[in-house]
């Protein structure tokens, strides 16, 4: 069987702070003249992006990569791209590569779209001929065929990402490797990204793809990697591994979720979230959040010290990582003088939740005169809200509706025919 | 692992033809000056150079009238200056391709070096109309004149590998580039010519390749009988030396480029 993608034991490590030491060289110089044999004395701050990392990839599969923020996802894909290298370990990759880490690489403001194309796909590795013959196609799957030769510095970001992607799109190569490109844009043009990842895995190509998206990673893919903290913690069936990963985030399902466990989290600390509880309008804990139910969000939190003028806020993020709503006490001019430490907790009234039903994360943050922030985990709960009768019509509707809804109606009126005279008027 | 350095570069000799391609195109749109400043730019130089060099100090000129005596060499020599202080820096501008995208970094500096022949013909097409006016026939060597081109684009290209790479990991050689060249315009016979200079002087300035492949280019156009054919085989000797060094020391850095750039 052929491997496409072989990794043995990968490492791969970043040294904080002034990456080297002494980035000008006439520090580098004077330093040399006082001490000639001093080697790099202090015990640089290391930071550990991959770590002992080990899988193999057979050709035609489709592989999704699922990790936190920070885990080391972006490191792992520029290893196997030959754009960085390992500390330690081996990479061995065949077949024509296609690195995609980032839409519209290499695009210049003064450059029409048209030149743009070429340029951008001769980046991406394709040869002048074969952007040339396919130069109708990308044209028509970005929609910019009028202003092909307009500088993009003319162009919206919408129009910007569209050409990127119809670029990297066209691209023929043996093994495909994706980061999170799906990330931005609108709806349309995440669904438009996503078909085309399905085009290619039905291709037979390899793809190795790092994505939030866990609806995107458990349709395209047939394989799963979860790494975190530069480790591989889990790799088989997409919907194993996904599952083990959704359960390390605090669940709506559970009642109160957990937070004091948190590790990546960031502020000065003297006032930490501990959980998170979701509770209806009685003050009773719900075990299910539905689209338009009124619902109480409540924050618990723990002061080590008095904290003057603290705000709390919340914010709330689609799966695909588009900012829903930030609100705090502080949106709401609302002056809390003091909180006394010890434990406590803050309530969130909702009286009508307007989201229809998905997957939701939500991040949170406290901050305060003393300190700018206090405490600030990043995508640290989970909110997911089940189907409801919205409209009260009966039709269930879900996410492919988009992301919020308004309590409305409609009102359909009698057509009135060019020539004919209103019937009201008659009556 | 050598020989997989120099394949890989051909492989991508057509990314080498877009990123030339991109600086010239991008140059001539923005400015409307863009096509004329490779021509102007040496034009007042010489005009300043004959001024001062050429009527004031009296600086002879090997029997050429002395306008088109610097001139000629302040052509080359607005290639050579410009490259290595635009390669110098074309790593660095580039973070963004080298952080996400895989081609030999190599490429960036040898596209600033092709893209700088374009300006270095228009100078070239000034310059024949200058020669035109002084009514001066260039006889055989002229055809020699193509092989000390050669020469200062290997020339470039090493050096700039070397700067370019420096720049990388340190970041204040950007500032002592212009410095550099300033510096090195004076060691280089444009102003001058060789037979001015002392024995002694001479031996010192032939390790400057750019003496050897200037006096070379003069020779090429003029046909001047005192041709130091030395000088122009220790610049050989020089920038192939020169070239290996480069080579081998932007393939050692190569590695840390996407970490530290």
């Amino acid at each position: 069987m052929s491997q496409a993608i072989s990794v043995e034991k990968v490492s791969k490590k970043f040294v904080l702070g002034t990456l080297q030491r002494d980035t000008m060289l006439r520090e580098r110089l004077i330093s040399m003249l006082r001490a000639p044999f001093r080697g790099r004395s202090a015990a640089p701050n290391v930071l550990w992006a991959l770590r002992d990392v080990s899988f193999g990839v057979d050709a035609g599969e489709v592989v999704g990569i699922i990790g936190r923020n920070g885990a080391g996802k972006s490191t792992l894909l520029k290893v196997l791209s030959n754009i960085t290298y390992p500390t330690s370990g081996e990479v061995h990759v065949t077949g024509r590569v296609a690195s995609l880490l980032e839409v519209g690489t290499g695009f210049h403001e003064e450059l029409t779209g048209r030149e743009n194309i070429y340029l951008n796909g001769s980046i991406l590795g394709m040869k002048h001929g074969e952007v040339a013959s396919k130069l109708d196609s990308i044209v028509e799957f970005a929609g910019v065929a009028q202003f092909l030769d307009t500088p993009i510095k003319r162009y919206s970001t919408g129009m910007r990402l569209r050409l990127g992607f119809a670029v990297a799109a066209h691209l023929d190569p043996d093994l495909l490797i994706v980061d999170e490109v799906l990330a931005v844009g609108d709806a349309g043009f995440q669904r438009k990204c996503l078909n085309a990842m399905d085009g290619l895995r039905s291709g037979g190509r390899t793809v190795l793809f790092v994505s939030h998206n866990m609806a995107a990673v458990e349709n395209l893919c047939s394989r799963c990697i979860w790494i975190d903290a530069g480790k591989v913690l889990k790799d088989g069936p997409p919907r194993e591994v996904i599952e083990a990963y959704m359960n390390t985030f605090a669940n709506a399902r559970d009642g109160m979720a957990d937070l004091r466990s948190i590790k990546d989290r960031r502020g000065s600390g003297e006032i930490r979230y501990t959980g998170v509880e979701y509770l209806n309008i009685a003050g009773e804990p719900m075990q299910s959040v539905r689209s338009g139910d009124g619902l109480v969000i409540r924050f618990h939190y723990h002061a080590n010290e008095p904290i003057a003028f603290p705000s709390f806020g919340f914010r709330l993020y689609t799966e695909f990582g588009t900012l829903v709503t930030d609100t705090s006490t502080w949106h709401h001019a609302i002056d809390i003088p003091l909180v006394p430490p010890g434990d406590g907790y803050i309530d969130l009234q909702i009286d009508f939740l307007n989201l229809l039903p998905a997957h939701y994360f939500f991040s949170l943050w406290i901050t305060g005169s003393a300190s700018p922030v206090h405490d600030n985990i990043e995508h640290c709960a989970q909110l997911e809200v089940g189907l409801a009768n919205v409209y009260s019509s009966g039709r269930m509707l879900d996410s492919r509706s988009g992301i919020v809804y308004f309590p409305q109606r409609w009102k359909v009126y009698e057509p009135v025919l060019a020539g004919a005279h209103d019937k009201t008027e008659e009556a | 692992m050598n020989s997989e350095w120099f394949t890989d570069f051909w492989r991508y000799r057509e990314l080498l033809y877009f990123l030339a391609w991109r600086d010239v195109k991008v140059r001539y749109k923005q400015a409307a000056l863009g096509a004329s400043w490779a021509v102007i730019q040496p034009l007042l130089t010489m005009v300043i150079f004959t001024l001062f060099f050429g009527r004031l100090a009296g600086v002879p000129s090997d029997g050429i009238p002395y306008p088109l005596f610097s001139f000629c060499a302040l052509v080359p020599w607005t290639y050579f200056s410009t490259t290595l202080t635009q390669a110098g820096n074309s790593l660095i501008s580039n973070s963004s391709l080298i952080t996400k995208v895989y081609f030999p970094r190599a490429l960036l500096p040898a596209a600033t070096v092709l893209s700088g022949l374009v300006d270095f013909v228009m100078g070239a097409v000034f310059l024949a109309i200058m020669m035109i006016y002084y009514h001066v026939k260039p006889g055989w060597p002229l055809f020699l004149a193509p092989l000390f081109l050669g020469g200062m684009v290997v020339l470039a290209f090493s050096v700039s590998m070397i700067l370019a790479a420096m720049n990388v990991r340190y970041r204040d050689v950007k500032y002592a580039l212009p410095f550099i060249v300033q510096i090195w315009l004076f060691l280089t016979p444009i102003i001058y010519p060789v037979t001015f200079l002392t024995p002694k002087m001479k031996r010192l300035l032939a390790f400057n390749p750019m003496a050897g492949f200037l006096e070379g280019f003069r020779f090429s156009l003029f046909n001047t009988h005192h041709m130091d054919w030395r000088l122009v085989g220790t610049s050989v000797i020089v920038t192939t030396f020169l070239l290996v060094v480069g080579a081998v020391y932007f393939r050692k850095t190569e590695r840390t480029f996407a970490d530290i750039v």
